[in-house]
């Protein structure tokens, strides 16, 4: 596949994995967090922790939309999915995302709901013109990558004048969320983590650009580096945290040049400035409540809210106690140190976020990683 | 969710559509999000949209800094 095989290279990959062990110094600890959970399945995948030196260490992120989602969030979906006169569309990674009690919209539709998977919401716009007689419904999830795509669907049902549409909002931002893993007041309470800085995410950076970061950096005093998901793109980004934290400079670096800009995607973001505007605040798994981290619609459309439309009452739930999704989402733990990891919870049979989506730090461990936890142990 | 892939636009369509070829399979995608797109052009595709275009220049220029990077240091091993 062009611009992807390419940048898989295995001996250009073992010549960066050399730059970056001459280059670390072996007295000081690198500790940099990839926010994005593609990252987290490509550092996985690839293999990538096993070409590091071993004060160089990556901290998975929240960055992975069907993880942060709140169990309460979940539930509302169920809710709303059980109603008769309604068809729930929702993007397939959000099917076995479980709620409170194990509830799933994959056991919903086992139950009877009408809930089906599509890949666009193209897909969702279709079933309500062919379905004039019910009430459809989608699921929106996902950070500034998923959000242009229901912003032009949004435009798209406006235009074709569907009245029986709407959407159930539940997109977030990635700034805030990386803000509020270094500041927030409820990370001091559960524990936190240092980090030396950030590999920045891939696709939500082609829609926001490089200059949402600049005043994160500069706050915060910390790296980051915009990466590619191919493994070459990440282990130079890597190489070039090891530099910036050497050299003492906190600044973004952009090395996924050939996808992303400075501005980002104008088109992208005026459809969804034109549509959407900022929740007060959101609920995240694992976060909390974060300040100014949500989208909901615009007053003027607020016909498509399902919110709205269907009355839905907000529903708060605890996650599962044992569960430890919160700690690993923010980085303070790893998928190991949770008991439930490998025994009750899989990805066959998954109790938290983490484990559901193949982006989660559980899912991406227990796929690719626990060989490493084998090795380690019998090196003990 | 976030994983999207280079795909090559093969036929523009109207209503903001293409069809793209991703390694010889053909998929029918929407690019209403990209400005001035020409067959041949490479975007990068996600829940069947086109979020950007590959800059083919920067692209290249991204593996000669690879290249470069990996052989200085294969060559300063010992």
């Amino acid at each position: 596949m062009k611009y992807a095989d390419e940048f898989r290279d295995k001996e250009i990959a073992l010549g960066l994995a050399n730059a970056i062990q001459s280059e670390a110094d072996p007295q000081r600890p690198y500790r940099f967090m990839e926010f994005c959970g593609g990252h987290t399945h490509a550092i996985s995948r690839y293999g990538l922790e096993d070409m590091l030196p071993k004060n160089v260490r990556m901290i998975h992120g929240p960055g992975c939309p069907v993880c942060v989602l709140p169990a309460g969030r979940i539930d509302m979906a169920i809710r709303l999915a059980e109603r008769p006169e309604i068809i729930f569309c929702v993007y397939g990674d959000l099917m076995r995302v479980p709620g409170s009690q194990g509830a799933s919209l994959l056991k919903a539709k086992a139950k009877g709901a009408d809930i089906r998977m599509v890949y666009s919401t193209i897909d969702a716009l279709r079933i309500a013109e062919e379905n004039p007689q019910r009430q459809i419904v989608f699921f929106a999830i996902g950070f500034e990558t998923t959000t242009p795509p229901t912003a032009v669907m949004i435009r798209l049902a406006e235009k074709k004048q569907l009245a029986n549409f709407s959407v159930f909002c539940n997109h977030v931002l990635t700034p805030p969320a990386m803000q509020n893993i270094l500041e927030s007041p409820d990370i001091r309470n559960i524990g936190r983590v240092e980090i030396d800085g950030f590999v920045g995410p891939a696709h939500v950076s082609t829609i926001i650009g490089t200059a949402p970061y600049e005043f994160f950096a500069e706050e915060f005093g910390k790296p980051v580096v915009i990466s590619g998901f191919e493994p070459l793109d990440m282990m130079q980004a890597i190489l070039m945290l090891v530099r910036q934290v050497n050299e003492n400079r906190h600044e973004v670096e952009n090395q996924y040049s050939r996808a992303v800009k400075r501005d980002g995607n104008l088109r992208a973001k005026e459809e969804v400035s034109d549509i959407f505007e900022l929740r007060d605040q959101f609920e995240w798994r694992g976060l909390g409540q974060v300040p100014y981290s949500g989208l909901k619609l615009k007053r003027a459309f607020a016909k498509y809210d399902a919110e709205a439309r269907f009355d839905m009452k907000e529903l708060r739930v605890a996650d599962n106690p044992a569960c430890e999704c919160g700690a690993i989402l923010r980085g303070v733990k790893k998928p190991v140190d949770c008991k439930l990891f490998g025994t009750v919870c899989t990805p066959e049979t998954p109790i938290g976020s983490c484990m559901v989506s193949s982006e989660g730090a559980c899912a991406a461990h227990w796929t690719y990683g626990r060989f490493r936890d084998h090795q380690q142990r019998r090196a003990s | 969710m976030c994983l999207a892939i280079p795909a090559e636009v093969t036929k523009l369509l109207p209503d903001d559509m293409a069809i793209v070829s991703i390694d010889g399979v053909s998929k029918e995608i929407s690019v209403a999000l990209i400005e001035d797109l020409a067959i041949g052009d490479y975007v990068i595709i996600h829940v069947g949209y086109a979020l950007t275009k590959i800059d083919p220049e920067e692209a290249q220029r991204t593996l000669e800094l690879l290249h470069e990077l990996s052989a200085e240091a294969l060559g300063a091993m010992p």
